[in-house]
């Protein structure tokens, strides 16, 4: 008989590798939790979700908790500079929380330096 | 001198981008390498893949090949695809330059391999394809033979 042990399979979306996503809606400020491997695989469906939560304009202040992102590229980036552009037009602000030094390397890559908080939230 | 190679063909989804960087992790682990130096390779692999699959192949699929060489302490990825091709490699090279400015490409990649990795050397010809060459020397720590 198969052993069915106490393992359990990681979370893996329907079409591939993992990306955990949590959001926190508190007044005007939304807090997106991340978790996993950002890359453009990933990108693609994160951007659709928090954009869909954007269509809010009361949201104000959005806020990326990073502490157990694991691997970040260039696609992370790229989510990111899009979704600063979004709350800069709105007269919103964007900030990271808990990036470990490798996500914060390829942020400061970018010139997003000023968005870098230090404090996990 | 120790030599050791690795060829790998997939296919041009982005499901597999995370394969890749584990795939490059695992082999070259035996050079004994720092994380850090192990994150470099596989952040410049991620990048050399995505853009495989997102330009060479515009996300329609085709395959992908990474060939994998150890020669002493240097090591070598090659990523080539079979798509588009590059017009202008000189061009595509500039930081934040992307021809893709709706899909959110940061236009980071190339920059991103350039600063992780010792050398690269990208060749490409327009409707056959692109090679992009990657080397990194991982120095010995005692310890290493």
């Amino acid at each position: 008989m198969a052993y069915k042990g106490p393992y359990k399979r990681p979370q893996m979306g329907r079409k591939g590798n993992c990306m955990e996503q949590q959001t926190l809606r508190k007044g005007t400020q939304l807090t997106v939790t991340l978790g996993g491997e950002l890359d453009h695989h990933n990108a693609a469906s994160l951007r659709q979700s928090i954009d869909a939560l954007l269509q809010d304009k009361s949201i104000t202040e959005l806020v990326f908790d990073m502490k157990t992102v694991t691997f970040m590229d260039s696609s992370g980036i790229g989510l990111l500079l899009g979704r600063y552009r979004l709350m800069t037009e709105r007269g919103g602000k964007l900030s990271i929380h808990g990036a470990n030094r490798y996500v914060e390397r390829m942020i400061k890559m970018a010139g997003l330096s000023p968005l870098l908080q230090k404090q996990a939230r | 001198m120790f030599q050791n190679e690795m060829h790998l063909s997939f296919s041009g989804l982005s499901q597999n981008e995370s394969f890749a960087r584990m795939a490059v992790a695992a082999f070259a682990t035996q050079l004994n390498p720092t994380i850090e130096e192990l994150t470099d390779i596989r952040t410049a692999v991620s990048e050399a893949v995505t853009n495989a699959i997102v330009h060479g192949y515009e996300s329609h699929g085709g395959t992908v090949y990474m060939d994998c060489y150890i020669k002493d302490r240097m090591f070598e990825v090659i990523v080539r695809d079979e798509g588009r091709g590059i017009e202008d490699v000189a061009l595509a090279m500039q930081p934040f330059y992307t021809s893709m400015p709706n899909l959110e490409r940061s236009g980071m990649g190339f920059s991103v391999m350039q600063a992780f990795m010792d050398t690269l050397h990208v060749s490409s010809s327009p409707g056959k394809g692109t090679t992009v060459s990657m080397k990194k020397l991982i120095p010995a720590v005692s310890g290493d033979e």
